[in-house]
């Protein structure tokens, strides 16, 4: 179950807008209340990710920054 | 259909009047994102704006309209990268040197990997963004519907004005 609604998604190397754009393709493809765990290089993440959480009425459980140039986040599909 | 109802997306209406390639880009950066927002996006091309609806875009970046510009090179050790060219204005007008600067910043967004302005539009096309040509300033500059990208559709002021007229965000570009 866990392994299904789970979909990893590697943005790293990307640069804005193409972090938010390739998280929102990608969340078309999963069901509802599924979660996408990514990873990214650009440091544009960190402001951008909540405010497309935000703006697109989807949740955002997690953002780190884990190191220098590496950030996670994990995103929920609300609908 | 009321803009103040809360359950209704927002929208962003851009007016996009230039064709160089510096100018190409925020109006497909901002109309993507807006678009993986979950927003409605419509971009009204008129002017010079038109050509960014040809299958195939060759933009150029013209340093004489932007005598300030930085002159950085995309090449070479970091420091080397880190000078800033002091280029007298009298030389952007010398021919070639537009075509040196065009090659300069697309190599340096290529380093970088920036996305490319095609790869933006696709993506505005897409998510369902709206990309309308400006009927009269085709007809002026003798641009003919069929030598647009199919998704494009052609309308004048008056439309646009009615699409922006209920829009959350518009810029002029």
């Amino acid at each position: 179950m866990s392994d299904k609604s789970r979909t990893v998604l590697d943005l790293k190397g990307l640069l804005c807008p193409m972090p938010v754009v390739k998280l929102a393709l990608a969340m078309k493809t999963i069901p509802v209340g599924a979660i996408i765990e990514a990873t990214a290089s650009d440091p544009g993440v960190v402001a951008d990710i909540p405010a497309w959480a935000r703006s697109s009425g989807n949740e955002l459980v997690t953002l780190d920054k884990v190191a220098d140039k590496e950030f996670r986040f994990v995103v929920k599909r609300l609908k | 259909m009321s803009r103040s109802d809360p359950t209704k997306p927002k929208r962003l209406a851009i007016i996009a009047s230039k064709g160089s390639l510096d100018w190409a880009y925020p109006p497909f950066i901002l109309g993507s994102t807006a678009a993986a927002m979950g927003w409605e996006v419509g971009i009204f091309f008129t002017f010079f704006g038109l050509s960014l609806l040809k299958p195939k875009l060759n933009m150029s970046v013209t340093p004489l309209g932007n005598p300030a510009m930085p002159m950085k090179m995309p090449f070479g050790p970091k420091w080397f990268q880190n000078i800033v060219w002091p280029i007298p204005v009298f030389m952007m007008s010398i021919p070639g040197f537009q075509w040196l600067a065009t090659t300069l910043m697309k190599m340096t967004f290529k380093n970088s990997n920036v996305a490319t302005v095609e790869e933006l539009r696709d993506i505005c096309i897409q998510f369902g963004a709206r990309l309308i040509a400006c009927q009269m300033t085709m007809d002026v500059f003798g641009f003919k519907p069929e030598e647009f990208i199919p998704s494009a559709e052609v309308a004048g002021a008056a439309a646009f004005l009615e699409y922006a007229g209920d829009a959350d965000v518009t810029l002029y570009v």
